[in-house]
């Protein structure tokens, strides 16, 4: 039998590629023209140079890498001699988009990852869909793009001054960076949030485990009330929880200092850590619960069989297999620590000042770039604990073969 | 002259025992509650630090918590665990403080440093000490900021507070601040009713509705602020064209920042900060927040606050004393808003009307606000 050949049929160049990518350079123009208040000239040089991408594509189809360069360092060029080093770098992006879609466009690329009896409409709809989801990701990554551009601000405010835009070195600077890793005024909140978050986490995953296995008991009487008890932390809005908790913790912190001798600023840690190992316990109850849904149950009783005491069968059988969720919740209590201000605001007292208190109060009276710079780092140091998370999530699926290795 | 002697040393012992008991009596630890930003750091490096230089062993914590200070005083009393020794206040809410029994009540000539020249405390303070229980420490103005690249071609930069209604020579985005205190006396100002009038007017229903007229025409060129931090932002954006703010903030945008900025003083409205110290301390931490307090407003220490912010000492003493910025090395008595140059024009803050009218007036500004 001989193979069935499949080519896709390649679409006209003056009634669909040229169009639509003229349509989309368009957009550029209006856009780059609206700058130098010429939109509607800016929209019909777009065009032209679109119409010219895509009947360049069209006749080079074979060169696409070559070509795809060669229209970036051509818009670059155009963006250099027109403007400066800024426009020059939105040049190149411009470039590399209109040479991607011209490509895309010509050589049938869209359809590629549709099955081939689907309609034009359809088709249409599947990279439509594919859009939305690359707008939505767009708007929840883009917001910390100027943040972090703007923490190497070589001014004492949120703008992006002349220099900064045309990319020059004058307009940027370490100088934030410094103030926040050199000046007493961020290290010593910084140092006070790396002595909460801990404990509260240790606090935190502890209690939170131990409730979690309680609570997978089927003969628990008011599981589901006590469950609900424990996680409501985590739904009565933070501004109730922390007025209830100064009222709470006030007298409790007045009792430590007055007859167990304890210094003010001693019982004020105390306080907050406790305060915020209350908020970390549902994340810790909802993991570990979630992952216990997957412990094989017969394993504690084959270990009872032989004899081994609950507390051994737990540190030895069943904390090794639900460790993966143990650990992610208690990454959830650490960043809920971490990232926690109005508790905090409350229970503490300035010698428990954390970081999160210092950036809000920073922002409201000195609207200062160091807090770009100590919100860039929070946002590496997250990410790095949330690729943690994914990380332990993938391996716990593969150990239990959830999913191919 | 001779039982003068023993008397002498009697003295100088009692003094010397007293000055050792006092010190053992007094509390290591101490948090000091201010603004935060280029005030606070003046407050450090004029106070705090040689304070410490002089008490060593003293640990002094800074809590940047005076703008919510009065609802976390309430807040403290009631749970009953004061955690503040010394809070930096405006004038306004120190009368409250203290007319709520929240703040210590202080005898400024007993409690307070005099002058080098003998001059008591109450004296060199004079009218400043308003209230029962505040400290005054600097004079500051609320007054105007503009952009100096922004004012039109052939036109003079504004120089009247009338400037910041006339949207026709002066066009673009003003900045005001979110409340009616300073906006309704200046729009009162520029519609025609004299200075010494002003608090009469506004004291009548149809006062209040012809100052809010006045501001209904500027209305949508008004971008509303609530931060000290915010009108500098936005003259440093070239979002607005003009904008009131303290003047200590704009000092440090046009000096220390080098910002296109200039000032507008005319018409400026005086106010006063100072400290006051919580009712309810332990006797150990009071002891240390008077002698906290005595050093910090002594003459000096106040006129070396003026090396790092551009705000007036409120002691007369001290005026004599300012000198030049510490690190810019620039004049600053030309940037105070108590030199003449500046204060051609000025507004005192009216303390006894804005206590009988704020919350009324308060509502219908920000029912106006609304609409």
């Amino acid at each position: 039998m001989s193979k069935i050949e499949t080519t896709l049929p390649r679409p006209d160049l003056f009634r669909f590629t040229m169009p639509l990518t003229a349509a989309l350079a368009a957009i550029f123009g209006f856009v780059g023209g609206n700058m130098v208040a010429q939109p509607w000239l800016g929209a019909v040089i777009g065009a032209v140079v679109g119409c010219a991408i895509a009947w360049v594509a069209e006749t080079n189809l074979d060169k696409r890498t070559a070509v795809r360069w060669g229209v970036i360092a051509i818009l670059a060029l155009a963006g250099l001699v027109f403007g400066n080093l800024g426009t020059a770098v939105s040049g190149a992006l411009i470039g590399a988009v209109l040479g991607w879609a011209a490509y895309w466009l010509a050589n049938s690329d869209y359809r590629s990852s549709v099955p081939i009896y689907y309609t034009p409409g359809q088709t249409l709809w599947h990279n439509t869909f594919k859009f939305i989801c690359g707008l939505i990701f767009f708007f929840l990554v883009a917001p910390l793009i100027p943040v972090m551009w703007l923490s190497f601000n070589a001014e004492d405010f949120f703008t992006f001054t002349p220099e900064m835009l045309n990319f020059q070195a004058e307009g940027y600077s370490l100088k934030h960076y410094r103030d926040f890793l050199g000046t007493d005024e961020w290290m010593v909140p910084l140092k006070n949030s790396l002595i909460i978050a801990p404990i509260a986490t240790v606090i935190s995953v502890s209690l939170g485990t131990l409730a979690a296995i309680g609570l997978s008991q089927s003969h628990v009487p008011g599981r589901r009330a006590i469950m609900a008890i424990l996680i409501s932390p985590m739904i009565v809005p933070l501004i109730i929880s922390a007025t209830g908790m100064f009222f709470f913790y006030a007298p409790l912190g007045n009792w430590m200092e007055a007859n167990l001798g304890l210094s003010q600023s001693f019982v004020g840690f105390v306080k907050v850590i406790l305060a915020h190992a209350v908020l970390g316990i549902p994340f810790v109850i909802i993991t570990v619960t979630a992952t216990l849904v997957g412990f094989d149950r017969s394993l504690t009783r084959a270990a009872a069989s032989m004899g081994a005491p609950p507390v051994r069968t737990f540190f030895q059988v069943q904390m090794p297999l639900i460790l993966p969720g143990v650990i992610s919740g208690g990454l959830f209590a650490f960043i809920t620590s971490f990232d926690e201000v109005v508790v905090v605001l409350f229970v503490g007292s300035a010698q428990q000042q954390t970081l999160p208190w210092q950036m809000f109060t920073g922002l409201r009276e000195q609207i200062s770039p160091t807090i770009l710079a100590a919100a860039s780092i929070l946002v590496a140091v997250s990410i790095m604990l949330l690729a943690t998370v994914e990380l332990l999530r993938r391996r716990s699926e593969r150990l239990r073969g959830l999913s191919p290795a | 002259m001779k039982f003068n002697k023993p008397i002498l040393a009697t003295m100088a012992l009692g003094l010397s025992a007293g000055a050792v008991g006092a010190d053992g009596h007094m509390a290591s630890d101490m948090t000091l509650v201010s603004w935060g930003g280029a005030y606070q750091q003046s407050q450090i490096n004029a106070y705090a630090d040689p304070y410490v230089a002089n008490n060593p062993g003293v640990t002094v914590t800074w809590d940047e918590s005076s703008a919510e200070a009065v609802a976390k005083l309430r807040a403290m009393n009631e749970a009953g665990s004061i955690t503040w020794d010394v809070v930096d206040v405006v004038a306004a809410d120190a009368l409250r403080l203290c007319d709520e029994g929240l703040a210590l009540e202080i005898d400024a000539d007993e409690m307070l440093a005099a002058a080098p020249d003998g001059t008591s405390a109450s004296d060199d303070f004079g009218d400043l000490l308003v209230g029962d229980c505040f400290i005054p420490q600097i004079v500051y103005s609320t007054t105007f900021g503009y952009r100096t690249d922004m004012v039109p071609d052939g036109v003079d930069a504004p120089s009247n507070i009338c400037d910041v209604f006339d949207l026709e020579t002066y066009p673009g985005m003003r900045a005001l601040e979110k409340r009616p205190i300073n906006n309704v006396e200046w729009a009162l100002l520029c519609d025609g009713v004299a200075k010494e009038d002003v608090y009469d007017v506004l004291a009548t229903e149809e006062g209040q509705e012809q100052a809010l007229a006045k501001l209904d025409t500027i209305r949508d060129s008004v971008i509303w602020w609530s931060a000290g931090a915010d009108t500098p932002q936005l003259l440093a954006d070239g979002e607005i064209f003009m904008g009131s703010t303290y003047n200590g903030r704009l000092f440090a945008a046009i000096e220390e920042q080098g910002q296109p900025i200039g000032m507008m003083w005319d018409a400026q409205v005086f106010d006063l900060d100072g400290w006051i110290i919580p009712e309810g301390l332990s006797e150990e931490r009071l002891a240390r927040a008077l002698d906290f307090v005595k050093f910090a407003t002594d003459t000096q220490r106040l006129a070396d606050q003026a090396k790092y912010i551009s705000y007036g000492p409120a002691r007369v003493s001290s005026a004599p004393l300012v000198g030049k910025h510490a690190t810019l090395g620039i004049d600053m008595a030309q940037h105070m808003p108590t030199d003449p140059n500046n204060a051609a024009n000025t507004f005192l803050y009216n303390y006894e009307f804005w206590a009988d009218y704020r919350d009324d007036i308060d509502a219908k500004f920000q029912a106006w606000l609304a609409q």
